[in-house]
């Protein structure tokens, strides 16, 4: 049982720091060497455009539930209209970057981890190499890139639809009235709410891009590797957004009270 | 030049490599035989820095590649083509852009310039006007031709072929072996083929070497080799099975 935990914690420190290595690797690779920006782009509309119906969908119903649950407790109160406003403020900080990069996690972390596990088992990967390409500039950079400007972009929409999914339910199933709802909205979301919520959705991007690049980079041979690492890729940077969201809330929290 | 000294290579507890040296000469043309499974492919990739050896030196031109890192092995490769047992094209692009891909990525040309460089090297290749096609579209032998025309379009000084004819049928292989002749002939480069089918070997190398128990156990001109009385490269060139082994 020791041994299979230490082993454990050992592959799972090795597997963070050969993360850390691809990541310094993809940054000096960005400012050293001329991105292709149509492998840019098309990563772009791979990642941001297609990913839209699912955020989107998300961020409505989620806008939706969070605001018709508030108002059952906060109706209790007579507080009924500043239901839209805890609606912002979550959506802003909290639900609009995690549920959107959980999302995005799901569809295109499983993408690119099957993509780049596929490309290293019928060995394009070394054809990448032995063409005097470093695979990290070709493979890796564009995504990375990619997914830092599509996660706030994407997240940006799911906080405007998942408030405006809000006070859709608020005015027209609640009945409450719309402009003290609106007005309250704007007094307790404040911009730097909107800033917290880009922030995290812009580091997000990067942990989904490294993770998956990574876990296809290094998946195992066959079917069953593409397989392993595809899950892998999806479960990890579920869990490592989940986990970086509580120290980023405390770190931009702080940081906001201080400004 | 290429020269491997004292190459030592394992996976784990199995040794691949055992000490394997050999020198090939510019221009030359070398055919590394062997049983499956003896570490051919391994040797070929350890030649272009592919994979690192646990001890012993590969010089290319005299430079050591080992001790090199990623980045520093990129320069050293662009004197290399090499083409791969699965052909290994890039199946999101194009025959036009996976043939293109040296060119663009390390040549300052013009479209136009880019799209006369690969058309000419589809037709040496035997492929005139498949530009547009994907890879999935290709036969195995038209997909290997794809990869010997990645290969070759930015000119490299050394060729490596891993496998090229296996799983081919023997017309198409043979179409393949008088392809590896043309190029060899017509871009004077150091050609390197890994294989186990004796009639490529013989037609298309200058020199075999033949692996056997984790190094090079022979080496000879085409001829003088076919000749040998040496009971091992008698085995492998008849295909006869060892009795007390079990095929399956």
């Amino acid at each position: 049982m020791n041994f299979t935990a230490n082993k454990w914690i050992a592959e799972w420190l090795t597997g963070l720091g050969r993360v850390a290595l691809l990541a310094r690797e993809a940054f000096a690779s960005f400012f050293t060497f001329k991105i292709a920006w149509r492998d840019l782009l098309y990563q772009i509309f791979f990642i941001g455009v297609k990913s839209q119906a699912v955020v989107l969908i998300t961020g409505a119903f989620t806008g939706m539930v969070f605001g018709w649950q508030t108002y059952l407790q906060f109706h209790k109160v007579r507080m009924d209209t500043a239901m839209l406003a805890v609606v912002g403020v979550s959506m802003c900080d909290e639900l609009g970057p995690v549920l959107t990069a959980l999302m995005v996690a799901g569809r295109v972390g499983a993408a690119i981890a099957a993509e780049i596990g596929t490309m290293r088992v019928t060995e394009q990967i070394d054809a990448l190499r032995t063409l005097a390409t470093h695979p990290v500039d070709f493979l890796v950079v564009p995504r990375l890139v990619a997914a830092h400007i599509a996660l706030p972009l994407l997240t940006m929409e799911s906080i405007c639809v998942g408030i405006g999914a809000g006070y859709f339910v608020g005015v027209h199933l609640l009945g409450i009235d719309a402009t003290y709802l609106w007005v309250n909205m704007l007094k307790y979301t404040h911009d730097v709410d909107v800033l917290i919520g880009l922030t995290k959705a812009f580091v997000y991007g990067g942990i989904i891009a490294l993770i998956s690049c990574y876990k296809g980079m290094t998946c195992g041979l066959g079917a069953e590797g593409v397989g392993r690492a595809t899950t892998e890729a999806v479960v990890y940077s579920s869990i490592t957004i989940l986990i970086t969201n509580f120290f980023l809330t405390i770190l931009l929290g702080t940081i906001a009270s201080l400004l | 030049m290429i020269e491997a000294r004292n190459l030592r290579k394992g996976f784990g507890p199995q040794p691949v490599l055992d000490g394997v040296s050999f020198r090939i000469e510019n221009g030359e043309s070398v055919a590394i035989i062997g049983r499956s499974g003896c570490g051919k492919s391994v040797l070929l990739k350890h030649l272009i820095g592919l994979l690192q050896p646990d001890n012993g030196e590969v010089l290319i031109d005299g430079e050591n590649i080992v001790p090199m890192n990623e980045r520093q092995l990129l320069r050293v490769r662009r004197k290399f083509g090499m083409v791969f047992q699965g052909s290994a094209l890039f199946d999101s692009m194009t025959v036009a852009e996976n043939v293109a891909f040296g060119l663009r990525r390390h040549e300052h040309l013009t479209e136009t310039e880019i799209a006369r460089r690969v058309a000419e090297t589809l037709e040496v290749v035997d492929l005139p006007g498949t530009e547009n096609k994907n890879p999935a579209e290709l036969s195995g032998g038209m997909r290997k031709r794809v990869g010997l025309a990645r290969a070759i379009v930015y000119e490299p000084q050394i060729v490596l072929y891993d496998e090229p004819t296996t799983g081919l049928d023997p017309i198409v292989s043979d179409s393949i072996d008088q392809l590896m002749l043309r190029v060899r002939d017509r871009l004077k480069v150091t050609t390197v083929i890994v294989t186990h089918d004796m009639r490529t070997a013989r037609r298309v190398g200058q020199r075999i070497l033949m692996m056997h128990d984790k190094r090079i156990y022979a080496s000879g001109a085409p001829d003088e080799f076919f000749a040998s009385p040496d009971p091992v490269v008698r085995q492998f060139i008849d295909g006869v099975a060892d009795p007390k082994e079990t095929p399956f």
